[in-house]
């Protein structure tokens, strides 16, 4: 862990080598989000509600969402930009410390800039608390807590099928972004009124729908409240990831690159 | 003429392997496409009467926005260009006997026309067989028609003239990049990215529309949705062609000024 | 103590030919065209030597250092590296050896080359007493002084050399493999590493496996050649065999070129 921390501090200081594009970068994400989320204030400012739920309570949605994503970006970065690390024969470098390999992915590369989204999230989040999204107890609020760790580590699952499959390609297959950058957008609205179909797929498939829909049902009183444990059963899919994480690794040693 | 046509013409042809990436490009715009209709059916669903136009045009708009994407989407900068005039390479551009304007808005004219050609014609087709109201229709007459593709063409000079300006601002600023990360934003905001036009809220709309991000996608894809009614068309394309003189005369001054002032300070 | 026997590699490369129908052909069955990258390598060397592995281009020398150094399994053969299978027991192996690439730089680039140092002597997990004798060592020995407050990208080659030396011998690995480091040096800076490299090997007993094809730094450090070609040792032996071995009186360099012809490689 303190190794961990050193490696942050190193990233964060190359960052801040080039001081200007960083704040530059952090800017380009805020704005992003931000875009994302007026575009949620513009229809509710039309339609003052959608499938019954307020702005308010999607403020809340999205900042799950974007605090998710960003932190899976930001600690998962090596894996989301595994291309560059295997074309840089940076993999080869790894294998040749005494460390675990997936730990020293982890630490290859991050992504600070990704605290300006974090930020966002935090105050999306307060507003949305504030203007009365949820009635709120202590078993909501470690609900709530629960829906943003398990969800960064679902992308994380995410960034490292990706990753694995680099092995076996070379390069980045961008339909997979389908699954990334896709939720990161239209997690701004919670996944169930997208229709039954895109439902399933992120219920049983890519398990985003327990962290974001079926959660959120139990946080503003719409469902039962085991769906508040549903984030916990999320961590299954790690499960396959872990393993493709082996088998890449496995076909990296017997081919080279 | 000649030379630019083939600096052109070698530009589409680079582009145009990327073959792989153009078939990732379809499959993601696809997704893209039906996430957002799927999006404003809720809407719709919920209240048809508060919708500020028609759910056929809504889904025309989306399904030729994610056709082409590549075609006007402001983040497709040519960073060499960036480059090289930051790094005083610039300078070397001025051994051709060629204007280096011209060249860069060739440049920028094919690089985009190229991306665009693999991508827009499955996402058109499999669109176009989507039922209704979800589906790609048209259902303008062919006049109107043949003034999208007038319009088509005036948003992509606008949008290359866009980025032409922001290149020759290089010369005089230490990094470009503050203007392009807030010219993304401001577009996707004003042109029509973030929600089409007539969604965004009274005061901001009559503002967005005066800029040139409304004449980006905004204006080719609502003629193509008959959102913009054919005695409102003069008008529209009247900005675009407003915007595209002046951007390029802008364009072409402050690059003109700035080889000099590079070759004088000796790059 | 460093035993190769029968090792054996052969890559499978994807063959994939123009043209989108083939490309959507290849999506469902693939040809591969198999390249042979050793063929029975079997080799031993001694603790403390200093062995030159040479070859033109593709005969496998980088082959031969990925599978030394764990990252590469081969299809065949055993290799124990001081009683262990590199890439079987990678963690323990890698902790005792040190890798230099020339071409590549295992320095952070927008920090302090001493903040890399200490990244490393975190990751090797190297005490603290060891490290600091480890550093003044290679400090002096290499003249870093004032090169260790300064960024990695704002060092010439030849310093950053030096530090990437430094930083592969912070852990004082037994074992050194330094692939092409003289390469791109100006004279001064190729003296420097080569004098060290001696140094190293003199003081601390390190076993030093070097592949390059700068036969000088083969006449000044090493006690024992291998020439391999298509994935075959060719040759065992110093550099006054090779000579005697062309005839004439020829340079190291001149026999080397000459061996080549005559092996057809």
């Amino acid at each position: 862990m303190r190794l961990y921390f050193k490696f942050f501090s190193i990233h964060f200081r190359s960052a801040m080598t080039y001081r200007a594009s960083f704040f530059l970068s952090c800017l380009g994400h805020l704005l992003i989000g931000v875009n994302v989320f007026l575009s949620v204030v513009f229809l509710l400012d039309r339609f003052e509600a959608v499938s019954g739920y307020t702005l308010p309570q999607l403020s809340l949605c999205y900042a799950v969402i974007l605090a998710a994503t960003s932190l899976a970006e930001c600690f998962g970065r090596g894996f989301d930009a595994f291309t560059r690390i295997l074309a840089q024969a940076q993999f080869d470098r790894i294998m040749l410390r005494p460390r675990s390999l997936f730990f020293q992915v982890i630490c290859q590369d991050m992504k600070p800039t990704m605290f300006a989204r974090l930020l966002q999230a935090a105050v999306m989040l307060v507003w949305a608390v504030g203007a009365g999204a949820v009635t709120w107890t202590p078993g909501k609020a470690l609900v709530l807590a629960l829906m943003i760790l398990c969800g960064s580590a679902i992308f994380f699952g995410l960034f490292l099928i990706n990753a694995c499959i680099c092995f076996f390609t070379l390069e980045h297959v961008e339909a997979l972004n389908i699954f990334t950058d896709g939720p990161r957008e239209y997690g701004k609205y919670p996944f169930g009124i997208y229709g039954k179909p895109v439902l399933l797929v992120l219920t049983f498939l890519v398990p985003l729908a327990l962290v974001q829909h079926w959660p959120l049902q139990y946080l503003f009183d719409r469902g039962p409240s085991w769906y508040g444990l549903l984030p916990i059963a999320s961590l299954l899919f790690l499960v396959p990831c872990a393993l493709l994480w082996r088998l890449g690794v496995r076909h990296y040693c017997s081919t080279g690159s | 003429m000649g030379k630019y046509w083939s600096f052109f013409k070698m530009r589409l042809m680079a582009g145009l392997q990327y073959r792989a990436a153009a078939l990732a490009g379809m499959s993601t715009q696809f997704v893209w496409g039906t996430m957002e209709i799927l999006l404003y059916r809720a809407f719709w669903l919920e209240a048809p009467e508060r919708f500020p136009m028609g759910m056929e045009a809504l889904s025309a708009y989306i399904w030729l926005q994610q056709a082409f994407l590549t075609l006007f989407a402001l983040w497709n900068w040519e960073n060499d260009i960036v480059e090289s005039v930051k790094t005083g390479a610039v300078s070397y551009e001025l051994l051709r006997p060629t204007d280096i304007y011209s060249m860069w808005m060739a440049r920028s004219i094919a690089n985009r026309l190229a991306r665009a050609a693999l991508r827009m014609i499955p996402v058109i087709a499999v669109a176009s067989f989507i039922p209704a109201p979800y589906g790609l229709r048209l259902r303008v007459s062919p006049a109107v028609f043949g003034l999208f593709l007038a319009s088509m063409a005036l948003m992509v000079l606008v949008v290359c003239a866009y980025s032409l300006f922001v290149y020759s601002l290089t010369f005089y600023l230490t990094d470009p990049n503050g203007i392009m990360v807030l010219s993304v934003a401001a577009a996707d905001l004003l042109g029509g990215a973030v929600v089409p036009l007539p969604f965004l809220p009274d005061g901001l709309r009559q503002f967005a529309a005066l800029t040139p991000f409304a004449s980006m996608q905004n204006v080719p894809l609502r003629i193509f949705s008959g959102d913009i009614t054919l005695p409102e068309i003069p008008g529209v394309m009247g900005l675009q062609v407003f915007w595209i003189v002046t951007l390029i005369s802008a364009g072409y001054l402050l690059t003109k000024n700035g080889l000099r002032r590079a070759v004088i300070l000796g790059g | 103590m460093i035993e190769m026997k029968g090792i054996c590699k052969t890559y499978r490369v994807r063959r994939r030919e123009a043209g989108l129908g083939n490309a959507l052909k290849s999506l469902f069955s693939q040809e591969y065209t198999e390249i042979p990258a050793l063929r029975d390598m079997t080799f031993t060397i001694p603790d403390g030597q200093i062995l030159g592995y040479i070859g033109p281009n593709g005969a496998g020398k980088s082959t031969t250092i990925k599978i030394l150094s764990g990252i590469l399994r081969p299809d065949s053969g055993t290799c124990i590296v001081d009683g262990l299978t590199p890439w079987e027991d990678r963690k323990r192996h890698v902790a005792r050896l040190g890798v230099v690439f020339g071409q590549r730089s295992q320095l952070w680039w927008d920090v302090p080359v001493r903040e890399s140092f200490d990244l490393l002597r975190d990751i090797y997990r190297v005490p603290g007493g060891v490290y600091r004798e480890n550093l003044d060592r290679l400090t002096t020995l290499l003249d870093l002084g004032d090169l260790l407050k300064t960024p990695a990208r704002m060092l010439s080659l030849g310093q950053r050399m030096r530090c990437e030396i430094a930083a592969a011998l912070l852990h004082g690995p037994k074992v050194l493999f330094l692939d092409e480091p003289t390469i791109g040096l100006d004279a001064v800076s190729k003296l420097k590493v080569r004098e060290f490299i001696l140094e190293q090997n003199r003081l601390c007993g390190t076993t030093v496996l070097l592949t390059t094809h700068d036969m000088q730094d083969i006449d000044a450090l090493c006690s024992r050649v291998l020439l391999i070609g298509k994935g075959q040792l060719l040759l065992d032996g110093d550099t006054a065999q090779i000579r005697a071995m062309a005839g004439e009186n020829l340079s190291t360099e001149e026999s080397v070129a000459d061996l080549y012809r005559r092996f057809g490689i």
